[in-house]
């Protein structure tokens, strides 16, 4: 039943990812050169609205589905943080598609992005196999 | 179906897209989260040998389920919007592009760049292949993209997603500045 939700929540984010132009490469572009607020505003909103709703479901104690508590997953801060991150947005801005737009525009039938999200997966490839060599 | 069949301004875009932080939560108390589904892929699919690889990926299940959730919306919304015309992108940014060398505005990707036909070209294959291949490498070695860092870490205050953003942010102005305009140079 959860799979089903979480499913159905994943076509949605589908969805939300065309309807809104994040998938757009050139609103990605327009992002990147400081042209226009709608990508900012995207972001924005979605960091207050993650923030205030997750505040209220911690205050209330609200737990998963599955009964146990929600904890919040802790990112660790690196040198991988900032050498990935950087190369990331270079990839980003070339694509014009972070990882779920790559999903969304693969499964609209958008060919060079089903090769972009290949790409991706063989970058995270070669990431796993070069892994010890690199600084983290 | 107009709703479906238009584009939405930002505010109800972001909001909609904040909300998912706390419903995976309540879900499946795990984070919202993207590029770590290629990891999973690789693990799933390609089983290699490397150390990174060796984790049950089945207990992350979910991951993949939302993913291809994903793909199955990307084809119902861009499906409705194939043939939407750009709307109002920034003059400032339509005219740049086109001064580096972009021609076809009539749609949200630019078909000259990326097409089938592209991929045989040097900048095609750059554009997509490189690019495509800097985002799971990068997401991976950053450990998160846009969701899992700029949306559930900032949104959780999490210091690490800051710095996260801001260098998916550098990497991005550098690469919109410098390696874009290069790139579409070549043929």
């Amino acid at each position: 039943m959860v799979m089903i939700i979480v499913f159905l929540l994943g076509t949605f984010f589908g969805v939300i990812l065309c309807n809104g132009e994040v998938i757009s490469w050139f609103r990605i572009q327009e992002m990147f050169r400081f042209d226009s607020f709608h990508m900012y505003g995207v972001i924005g909103s979605a960091v207050v609205v993650g923030a205030l709703s997750m505040a209220i479901v911690r205050k209330l104690g609200f737990p998963s589905v599955e009964g146990t508590p929600i904890v919040i997953e802790r990112k660790t801060l690196g040198k991988g943080t900032v050498f990935g991150g950087l190369l990331f947005g270079v990839g980003w801005a070339l694509t014009g598609a972070c990882p779920g737009p790559l999903y969304a525009l693969a499964g609209g039938g958008y060919v060079a992005y089903a090769a972009a999200l290949l790409s991706a997966i063989g970058g995270a490839l070669v990431y796993g196999l070069v892994r010890d060599r690199l600084p983290h | 179906m107009d709703l479906f069949a238009s584009f939405w301004p930002w505010y109800i875009t972001g909001p909609l897209i904040g909300l998912y932080v706390p419903l995976l939560y309540i879900l499946v108390n795990r984070h919202f989260g993207v590029s770590s589904t290629f990891r999973d892929i690789c693990a799933a699919a390609i089983r290699p040998g490397a150390r990174y690889f060796q984790y049950n990926w089945r207990e992350h299940r979910w991951r993949l389920v939302f993913v291809a959730g994903i793909a199955v919306g990307g084809c119902i919304g861009a499906g409705s919007l194939r043939a939407s015309p750009v709307t109002q992108i920034s003059s400032d940014t339509l005219s740049a592009l086109a001064h580096i060398g972009v021609k076809d505005f009539a749609t949200l990707i630019p078909g000259d760049l990326f097409s089938l036909a592209s991929l045989a070209t040097p900048r095609g294959l750059l554009l997509v292949v490189g690019g495509g291949f800097l985002v799971g490498f990068g997401t991976r070695w950053a450990e998160g993209c846009t969701s899992g860092h700029s949306i559930h870490g900032l949104a959780t205050l999490q210091g690490a997603s800051l710095v996260a953003t801001i260098c998916f942010f550098l990497g991005g102005m550098i690469s919109t500045y410098f390696i874009l305009p290069l790139i579409l140079r070549l043929p």
